[in-house]
């Protein structure tokens, strides 16, 4: 009930800030697609003799959207600053190992481990955001290049899963609240709290000033190196939690967990997929939100469906693609009007 | 081959320190294998770099003019997979499959950059979407794994060599590439390679002079992609059939371009700089295995020497900018 | 304010809902302290006990008939099924797979789908992909739980992080079976795969050790650092040449890139002059890394392969001294020929181990296909099936 609240929330809150624009924004844009999707994936798999929304349909969509959207969320609040993260694939593995091996399968060492690999998560987020604004290396090369040092201490010192997460921790993984897993209440908790964070406070929307233009943002007096390095180290902290979710459900840590499922470009598909600009400035999580939904939903209809494998990536091309168009479609239709 | 000192500073900024360090990696490789001592050596050195030559320089046209191609990777296992199939090994088919292939490459380089374009899509989006598309359409089409065979004949490119007096076995893949970075040096100090460059720098300044801002976009995608098809041609003869073969190749050329002084988000660097950055990093990993350093910390290596040649870069920039301030306002860029 | 609620709200929820779980209850197998167990061994992958057993299974004569070695097993413990029996057939079998993104698995899932397809008691057969992510096959594994299975084949994508789910899955009386890569478990019904990487690795090192002149040297090509069955197959071969004269110049990694393969065996002719015998973990670069060889002009050396069509050819069309150490993808048969055994309530062995033969000099010509694509497996055992060989072109 709670989450409904929130979402209740969320988006009475989105509306109120856009009351004066027309009302086909991004993000309602998104949810639209989200219930046409869901009504004609209902219809193919209802042909196809089965049931997409029962309850463990439900539970698939839900269950996939955890982890992306963790790493979405905080790859949504870098966008916004114009900047953008590679590394978090990479990140989310070593987080699951540093929590599994802090851990070391004792109860007692739930909390340093978590702590431990949100530190890590941060300091590497520090590195990116430091990186950036004080070396004035682009985003794109200064994230690829800590994602390429990452890769090799990886791969210098694991071989394989390592660590062991106690059973107490697996409850997060493994848990529901009714229907709901706690990992997605995790996930939308922690979608709210950016949400909060960009919307409702100066830091968030400094956020805001510094991805619509850098250069306005500093002469108003924002703090534009600060701002973009808090982004770095909020999305890599998202990351960091993916990582530790992730731990609780393998019940180990793995190293290639992130890049195995290609989280860098999928979160960054996801946020575009949500409305949030790419050159930054506009955007937020709601729509992200949104976009992992879709992308949650399409795979489950493509199992249902049991579709090729090798099909599903170049729905998801098309879907891309479409999508960002029509969003600059919208904005440049609003531009001539 | 390319001495720094035959080069006149006519060229653009970030060129000189890139050919230093190459030149210096060119030496070191002397030093660390017998095999370098001669001539054979770095001929065989150039072979191997060749692909990432080719789509180093393709990545250029598009990162020049103010663009990113993600797809190349994906364009080139899409290649080399399509000859295999359609070629199964027989010689007859060799010559028409060529030509498809350069053909389908400029035709994925056109899509891209005509949704870029008239989409208005960035390029980071229709680039990872097509990445995606060909990714999944290929194996779709082969179901899953690699079928047929290439022929001897397409693979003379990327394998055998003219017989040269002087020099010994000259291979195909040098003398393409070196044609190729000719062609492309030639065409970026005429008219239309220039305003490429000013596309980057400032779009609506050359949209207000008159310049067609949308064509020579999608002309920098359509190179990027055929070029793209040439470095499939040379890696799929070099090697043979693989799912793997462009695996990450998108990442490795836009770091070699970066590594050639090259400014993302367009408007500074010089094509020669560019095809420099591919021939330092493959001549670092050969200096590298060389020397016996662990594979698993290739990766780390990559990544200190991209950030520092970047930052070395921008804040060079930034100090130059800053003791001749006020000359030329350096356009925003985020 | 808004979090401090939502905190506050949720634990509410929480504790108003009362709280579900879908985590196997703790029966003490070694789920999670079998993971810790690997990290600790992490380095050091060589397993003397299993190295020797291994090595024994290969001269072990298996049960079973010999025209079929994918319903072969050596020394089976046979256990009894009747609890999991279900006369009558209208079998729904579901099945788990970790990834399609390689030939191997590409030849494995192709023949594994033919099986299916010759026993009408099979009326639905639904896979779910898992596209080598972990945390979907969990969900994967999760979902059959939701869709009536009569039974459940898994193919891990990691032996660790996939043993919580699929005990969860065996709470639910539904067979499981697992195979390929296994799981820190004991609760699947039975666990199918070839004797296993030691074997394997020990098959090419000892080829080597008997062809290469004493000092010779041999050069070592693997994959990647990690995968535990790989890590088994240098490990063995590791022992061997220890024992041996032989000279192992370089081991190296080729991400299974025939470019990058080609560019290190080239690298090692021109640092060491002459390599005298290669060993692979794994064949599918071993034409390029031939390849090297011929482009440099120089006799190509004992070679160790795989049961590919391509490296087959060349075998036979250069004259080569090689010998293909399998891992035969014909094992992706048992796992329904198995499910069906324990749904008509008959025994099947806890672990079924299936033999894994070599191709050699030899055998050559009979695996030696000329019209299948050049990176089909040989040792897949569909020859004889119904469709053949239309579904694997």
């Amino acid at each position: 009930m709670s989450v409904v609240h929130e979402k209740i929330e969320l988006t009475t809150g989105a509306t109120r800030r856009r009351a004066r624009r027309i009302s086909l924004t991004p993000t309602v844009t998104v949810y639209l697609a989200l219930v046409a999707l869901l009504v004609a994936g209902s219809v193919l798999v209802g042909l196809n003799g089965g049931v997409l929304l029962d309850q463990g349909g439900i539970l698939n969509i839900l269950t996939r959207s955890t982890v992306l959207g963790l790493v979405a969320v905080g790859q949504t609040i870098v966008i916004i600053t114009g900047s953008l993260d590679l590394s978090v694939a990479y990140l989310v593995g070593l987080c699951s190992l540093v929590a599994a091996q802090t851990m070391a399968g004792s109860d007692g060492m739930i909390v340093p481990g978590v702590l431990l690999a949100l530190g890590v998560a941060a300091v590497v987020g520090l590195v990116n955001g430091l990186v950036v604004t004080v070396l004035k290396v682009n985003a794109f090369i200064a994230t690829l290049g800590v994602a390429l040092i990452l890769r090799g201490y990886l791969e210098q010192n694991y071989t394989g899963p390592a660590g062991s997460v106690p059973r107490a921790f697996q409850h997060l993984g493994f848990d529901r609240v009714g229907p709901i897993p706690i990992g997605v209440l995790l996930m939308l908790l922690v979608a709210a709290a950016a949400w909060f964070y960009l919307k409702r406070t100066r830091p968030g929307y400094h956020t805001y000033a510094v991805g619509g233009d850098v250069d306005v943002a500093r002469l108003s007096g924002v703090r534009t190196g600060r701002t973009i390095v808090t982004a770095h180290v909020l999305c890599a902290v998202a990351a960091g939690l993916a990582g530790v979710f992730l731990a609780s459900r393998l019940g180990s840590g793995a190293p290639y967990v992130g890049t195995d499922a290609g989280y860098d470009l999928e979160s960054i598909a996801a946020v575009v997929l949500g409305g949030t600009a790419l050159a930054g400035g506009r955007g937020g999580v709601v729509g992200t939100i949104g976009g992992v939904l879709i992308l949650a939903t399409l795979d489950t209809i493509f199992d249902d469906l049991a579709v090729d494998p090798f099909f599903k990536d170049v729905v998801r091309g098309i879907v891309l693609i479409v999508a960002v168009a029509l969003y600059a479609r919208r904005k440049l239709t609003r531009r001539s009007a | 081959m390319n001495a720094p000192t035959t080069w006149r500073p006519r060229l653009a900024d970030g060129t000189a320190p890139v050919l230093a360090v190459l030149a210096v990696l060119l030496v070191a490789l002397a030093f660390a294998g017998p095999a370098y001592a001669e001539p054979a050596g770095y001929l065989a050195l150039l072979k191997r770099a060749a692909p990432l030559v080719l789509l180093a320089i393709g990545q250029y046209f598009v990162i020049v003019s103010g663009g990113f191609d993600l797809s190349v990777g994906s364009l080139v296992t899409a290649e080399v997979v399509i000859a295999a199939r359609l070629i199964e090994g027989d010689d007859a088919n060799t010559v028409w499959v060529i030509a498809l292939l350069l053909g389908f490459g400029l035709l994925v380089g056109l899509v891209n950059g005509l949704v870029t374009t008239k989409l208005l899509v960035p390029s980071f989006i229709v680039t990872l979407g097509m990445l995606l598309i060909l990714d999944g359409a290929v194996f779709l089409w082969t179901g899953g794994a690699p079928r047929g065979a290439l022929s001897p004949s397409f693979r003379v490119f990327g394998r055998g060599g003219v017989d040269l007096p002087v020099l010994g076995l000259l291979p195909w893949s040098v003398v393409i590439l070196l044609a190729v970075l000719v062609a492309a040096v030639l065409f970026m100090r005429g008219g239309t390679g220039r305003t490429l460059v000013a596309v980057g720098d400032n779009e609506d300044a050359v949209r207000l002079a008159g310049g067609r801002v949308d064509r020579l976009k999608v002309l920098a995608f359509a190179l990027s992609g055929l070029l793209a098809a040439l470095a499939a041609i040379l890696l799929g003869g070099f090697a043979g059939v693989s799912a793997q073969v462009g695996q990450g190749l998108e990442f490795r050329a836009i770091t070699a371009v970066v590594l050639g002084g090259v400014l993302l988000g367009g408007g500074r660097g010089s094509v020669v700089a560019a095809a420099a950055g591919a021939l330092t990093l493959e001549s670092l990993f050969s200096l590298l295995n060389l020397l016996g350093v662990a594979g698993a910390l290739e990766s780390a290596v990559q990544g200190v020497i991209i950030i520092a040649a970047v930052a070395y870069a921008s804040l060079g920039v930034t100090a130059r900018l800053k003791s001749r301030a006020a000359r030329t306002p350096e356009p925003a860029r985020p | 304010m808004n979090r401090k609620w939502s905190v506050v709200a949720v634990a509410g929820l929480l504790a108003m809902a009362g709280c579900s779980s879908d985590l196997p209850a703790d029966t003490g197998t070694p789920g999670t302290t079998g993971a810790a167990k690997d990290a600790g061994a992490k380095s050091e992958f060589f397993d003397q006990a299993r190295y020797e057993r291994q090595l024994k299974f290969r001269s072990t004569t298996p049960e079973g008939p010999a025209d079929k070695p994918w319903e072969q097993m050596i020394s089976p413990e046979l256990v009894d099924t009747a609890k999991y029996a279900k006369p009558g057939g209208g079998y729904h079998l579901c099945f788990s797979n970790a990834s399609v993104d390689n030939p191997w698995r590409q030849v494995g899932f192709k023949t594994m789908q033919e099986e299916v397809k010759l026993h009408p008691e099979i009326t639905k057969f639904t896979v779910l992909d898992a596209e080598a992510k972990d945390d979907k096959q969990i969900s994967d594994v999760q979902s059959f739980a939701s869709q009536g299975c009569s039974a459940l084949i898994v193919s891990p994508n990691t032996t660790a992080t996939l043993t919580p789910a699929i005990e969860a899955a065996c709470k639910t009386n539904v067979p499981v079976i697992v195979f390929d890569r296994g799981v820190n478990s004991t609760c699947p019904v039975t666990f199918i795969h070839p004797i296993g990487g030691f074997a394997f690795g020990a098959d090419g090192a000892e080829f080597l050790k008997e062809k290469v002149k004493p000092g010779g040297k041999v050069l070592a090509l693997r994959i990647l650092p990690g995968v535990d069955v790989l890590e088994q197959r240098w490990a063995a071969a590791n022992e061997i040449f220890a024992g041996s004269e032989l000279k192992v110049v370089g081991v190296e990694f080729t991400d299974g890139d025939a470019a990058k393969t080609k560019t290190i065996v080239g690298d090692y002719l021109q640092r060491e002059g002459q390599i005298d015998g290669v060993w692979m973990d794994a064949g599918a670069t071993a034409v390029a890394a031939v390849e090297a060889f011929q482009d440099a002009g120089v006799p190509i050396p004992a070679f160790v392969g795989e049961d590919q069509q391509d490296f087959l050819r060349l075998w036979a069309d250069e004259k080569m001294t090689a010998v293909a150490p399998t891992y035969p993808t014909y094992q992706w048969r048992t796992p329904v020929i198995a499910a069906l055994k324990i749904l008509n309530g008959r025994q099947v062995p806890k672990e079924w181990v299936l033999p894994q033969p070599k191709v050699t000099q030899d055998t050559l010509q009979d695996f030696l296909k000329q019209d299948m694509p050049p990176l089909h497996y040989a040792m897949c055992g569909c020859e004889s099936m119904p469709g053949y060989p239309a579904p694997w072109k």
